[in-house]
């Protein structure tokens, strides 16, 4: 067991570098000159050239990755050219926000879709069956950037019980699990949760729906098991994957939250993103985006692992 | 058409087959040692035309490999197969007999077939039966029109009527009817010989007893030659003119059917008839005749691969390897219980001299 | 020759000689499939809207004015209301759906013809290059999405083709994934077995045997693929990093209408309203297509 985990934190070590590979290219995919963001066009060679050298962009592409990976990996990803706080800083203070607003939304997203999923399965082929089927469908198909929409209009613009946008009082510094800011968590997380419920019920009603058909099932219920204990025996079979795939899920909301975090100004990483793009914030964006793809990788790492380590099939191959 | 448009020489064995070896390295990883399996172990033996030679063993005797390997679907890793005399490979300079060169893999193509065991997965659903069977033809150049003709031919000449089975998708048939099927497009290349890789064990039993005589049928008409590959001792018993017995990759007995059925020599292909169920109450089995399971292919036993299990088994059987040599005209087997000389108590006293 | 009987002996009920290929099979329970149905009719109608928005839409979609900025659905001449500029929405939704159509389709389709290419190859030939390609192609699979197209795409710079660009990278690796492990399988079948058996070389056997089985699943994913396209272009628009105003998208429209939802909410809401129901019909469609093509067997 232990062998494996070595094994497969071996095999994370070239993709995070590839990653961070693409996620430092990917600001030299745009035509002209990285720098013209935040030089005025009539500004002297001298000038250009000394700001060249202050931001390191005079060296050679590959030696200014090297650079920039080393500077990374001990915790200095640059700093902003927007707003000349340092970039870790910046993204610290954002994720955290994500975070809270990404775990709240797989925590609904989850339990919503379990308790959907679950219901379904056992009525498997009814009509119950049939309209979540149809629910889980709507979930993954709605562009929740509008729904987020909706949302406030029915529950901000017209009836006002809850906040149209922002974190709550205090700004995007403090956040704390009181009434203040729960209310303003409310729609983003259920706006944001609704495609891991869509997700999350189709796989938790497969996988009941199969589980039930099984026919050891059937001999347990033959031998006298009660309800109550084939479904224990159903959650124990589903959970390792529902909960892997709710792991997943996790990881692409932290890195897709950009467009519900826009709807509702949220001052997360993926507003942060938003900024540095259209400020062409060059080091604001290549951390950030660094910052979120390793979350990504480091969580499906994660999810990997435990799952092997449930599964007594492959423990003890 | 004729299946003797090659020269077929007399005095040669159709196929020869020499210390034919395939390994398949495992790799190493968490779970599994590195190692090698030793598929097939230096095998060698001869298929004359027109016989039909069965090829009995367990799973994972190397029945299947030896097949493949044969119809180059998998390259040796030693060893040489020769058809008609001519050694199959790439290289033409090398030759056997003063025959002209060697077979390129087209060429034997032409000349060696295979019918595989899952009827529905050796036929492309979607293709219909006609085309799945001029494939082959067309391949090698025959005009579209030829080919078909070709396929209905052979449609017919398997029991199955070309208008009504010829468009058909392989969904549409039994599992007999596509077995009919893959058996025309082996014959469509109009091949001197035929592996038949557990083709009819998938069927049911009556209509495997209805394939099984098509192909005796087939086989006189177009005077083939049969390997046939199974793991039912009684199929076996009634298509074959003379039975290799398999262990491990190895071959431990070959010979004659009605000599093997009756009175084999090794001590596996004894347990292994003696396994056949019989209808004669009399004739019931009490005790099974093998004990444990087959060893591991990744490590063989040292010396006779099948002492572990043998329950004559003595010193000599693990120091060394019985070799495959004759005992009478046509049988050949691999036990020191039936070699002069060898060292084991039950083996024959040594005939006269050196 | 020997007459053999077939299978069961006795006479044969006559059968068609002619039957069905697959494909006829798959739209005969393709037909009969009603949400499946519902949903095709659904989008050709938008569509055949968008192919023909000049000859559909009532009036100018450019054509606004300040005095008639946001007014209420239902106002005569106005069937569903206008935006912040004055524009008729109904005319601004039919001739959005050109461009909002085809960014979230045409990505989809370039990355098919890519990712099925690299998938294909990489499946049948296997070994090393197989290995190559995709770990390259994991590579990408260690990004969400959303984040990689808008990193791509805030990267080029904001533009149609920009996103449509970013869109189609976006799509390539889940294709060629696909494609790889349908190709993996399909090589593996006795059927490829029995063509090398006759002899025939690589590209035959791709063309025969291995294309007419791979590009099926391949293209039902792709289907599958194309609603997500849409709300990521839609999206991408939104964020102001896909088309520009002033031209008429739904993306683009639901963030200029942002404001709106204080003043005119449900005006507001059409275009985003549009991509949902081009994108549940789309997914239901492929769907039901998967069904169709899943009953064989």
């Amino acid at each position: 067991m232990f062998a494996y985990l070595l094994k497969r934190l071996g095999l994370v070590v070239p993709i995070a570098l590839a990653v961070s590979a693409v996620c430092f290219s990917l600001v030299y995919l745009a035509p002209g000159d990285p720098l013209s963001a935040i030089v005025p066009s009539d500004a002297s060679q001298e000038l250009i050239e000394t700001l060249k050298k202050e931001y390191g962009l005079d060296k050679p592409i590959p030696v200014q990755y090297a650079i920039w990976l080393g500077r990374a990996s001990v915790g200095d990803l640059g700093t902003s050219i927007a707003t000349g706080r340092p970039v870790a800083s910046e993204i610290g203070k954002a994720i955290g926000n994500t975070l809270v607003l990404a775990f709240a939304a797989t925590l609904v997203g989850f339990t919503l879709g379990a308790v959907f999923g679950t219901i379904a399965g056992y009525f498997n082929g009814s009509w119950v069956d049939k309209a979540v089927s149809a629910l889980s469908v709507a979930g993954v198909s709605v562009p929740h950037y509008w729904l987020g929409m909706v949302l406030v209009i029915v529950f901000s613009v017209i009836l006002g019980w809850l906040p149209a946008m922002g974190a709550g009082p205090g700004g995007s510094g403090e956040w704390r699990w009181d009434a203040e800011h729960l209310k303003h968590i409310i729609l983003p997380a259920i706006t944001l949760s609704v495609i891991p419920t869509g997700i999350i019920t189709r796989t938790v009603r497969a996988l009941v729906a199969d589980v039930l058909s099984k026919e050891f099932v059937t001999a347990l219920v033959a031998k006298g098991l009660s309800q109550a204990a084939v479904f224990f025996h159903v959650v124990k079979n589903v959970a390792p994957t529902a909960l892997a795939v709710m792991g997943v899920q996790l990881g692409y909301l932290m890195g897709g939250s950009i467009l519900v975090e826009t709807v509702f100004s949220w001052p997360g990483t993926g507003f942060l993103l938003n900024t540095a793009i259209f400020q062409r914030d060059i080091p604001l964006l290549q951390g950030t985006i660094l910052v979120l793809a390793m979350f990504f990788v480091a969580l499906n790492l994660i999810v990997d692992i435990v799952q092997t380590g449930l599964d007594p099939r492959i423990r003890r191959a | 058409m004729s299946s003797a448009d090659l020269s077929t020489r007399a005095d040669v064995p159709l196929l020869q087959v020499r210390e034919l070896v395939k390994r398949f390295p495992l790799k190493g990883g968490m779970f599994q040692r590195g190692g090698v399996v030793h598929a097939v172990d230096g095998v060698s033996f001869a298929v004359e035309a027109g016989e039909t030679l069965g090829i009995v063993g367990e799973s994972g005797c190397g029945k299947s490999t030896t097949a493949r390997l044969l119809m180059h679907l998998i390259s040796p890793d030693d060893g040489r197969v020769l058809l008609e005399g001519r050694e199959v490979g790439p290289s033409r300079a090398r030759n056997e007999g003063g025959t002209p060169g060697g077979l390129t893999l087209n060429e034997l193509r032409r000349r060696m077939q295979m019918v595989f065991q899952d009827s529905f997965a050796s036929l492309n659903p979607r293709l219909t039966i006609e085309t799945s069977i001029a494939f082959g033809p067309g391949v090698h150049g025959t005009p579209e029109r030829e080919a078909n003709a070709r396929a209905q031919d052979l449609l017919r000449k398997v029991g199955l009527d070309p208008a009504r089975f010829a468009g058909r998708y392989p969904h549409e048939l039994s599992g007999g009817q596509r077995q009919r099927v893959n058996i025309a497009r082996a014959l469509a290349l109009e091949p001197k010989i035929v592996i038949l890789d557990e083709a009819v064990s998938a069927l049911d039993k009556s209509v495997e007893a209805q394939v099984l005589n098509l192909l005796l049928d087939l086989k006189a008409d177009f005077g083939l030659t049969y390997v046939f590959i199974s793991h039912d001792l009684n199929v076996v018993q009634y298509v074959s003119d003379r039975v290799m017995v398999m262990y491990l990759g190895k071959i431990v007995e070959i010979g004659p059917v009605g000599r093997i059925y009756a009175d084999a020599a090794h001590p596996y292909t004894r347990a292994l008839l003696s396994a056949m169920p019989t209808m004669d109450p009399a004739h019931r089995t009490a005790a099974p005749p093998l004990a444990g399971d087959p060893p591991n292919p990744i490590d063989p036993p040292s010396g006779c691969r099948f002492r572990t299990r043998c329950p004559f088994a003595e010193e000599v059987c693990a120091a060394r390897e019985p070799p495959l040599t004759a005992t009478e005209a046509g049988h050949r087997v691999a036990c020191h219980m039936a070699h002069a000389g060898s060292g084991h108590s039950k083996a024959p006293p040594l005939a006269a001299a050196a | 020759m020997s007459a053999v009987t077939i299978d069961g002996g006795g006479p044969v009920v006559e059968a068609p000689t002619k039957t069905q290929g697959y494909w006829t099979g798959v739209a005969r329970r393709l037909r009969r499939d009603k949400v499946a149905m519902a949903c095709a009719l659904v989008l050709l109608l938008i569509l055949l809207a968008a192919i023909f928005a000049p000859l559909v839409a009532p009036v100018d979609p450019a054509k606004g004015s300040i005095l008639k900025r946001l007014m209420p659905i239902g106002t005569p001449g106005h069937l569903l209301g206008t935006d912040e500029l004055g524009r008729d929405m109904l005319s601004r939704l039919i001739f959005g759906g050109r461009l909002s159509l085809m960014m979230g389709i045409a990505p989809v389709f370039f990355a098919l013809l890519i990712g099925s290419l690299l998938g294909i190859v990489s499946g049948f030939v296997g070994g090393r290059v197989n290995t190559a390609i995709m770990r390259t192609v994991d590579v990408f699979f260690a990004f969400p999405s959303v984040l990689l197209a808008v990193a791509i795409s805030g990267a080029l710079g904001a533009g149609i083709a920009n996103a449509m660009l970013a869109l189609t990278i976006v799509f390539i690796p889940p294709i060629a994934r696909v494609a790889e492990s349908v190709t993996t399988q399909v090589r593996s079948l006795d059927y490829v077995e029995a063509a090398r058996a006759s002899g025939a070389g690589g590209w035959t056997i791709i063309r025969v045997h291995i294309l007419g089985n791979v590009l099926g699943p391949i293209f039902v994913y792709a289907t599958s693929l194309v609603s997500v396209s849409m709300i990521l272009a839609a999206g991408l628009s939104f964020l102001g990093l896909g088309t520009k105003p002033p031209e008429a998208e739904w993306g683009l429209m639901l963030n200029t209408l942002r404001t709106a939802i204080y003043t005119q909410p449900w005006v507001a809401a059409l275009p985003g309203l549009m991509i949902f129901a081009v994108s549940i019909s789309f997914n239901l469609l492929s769907d039901g297509l998967r069904s169709a093509m899943d009953v064989q067997r």
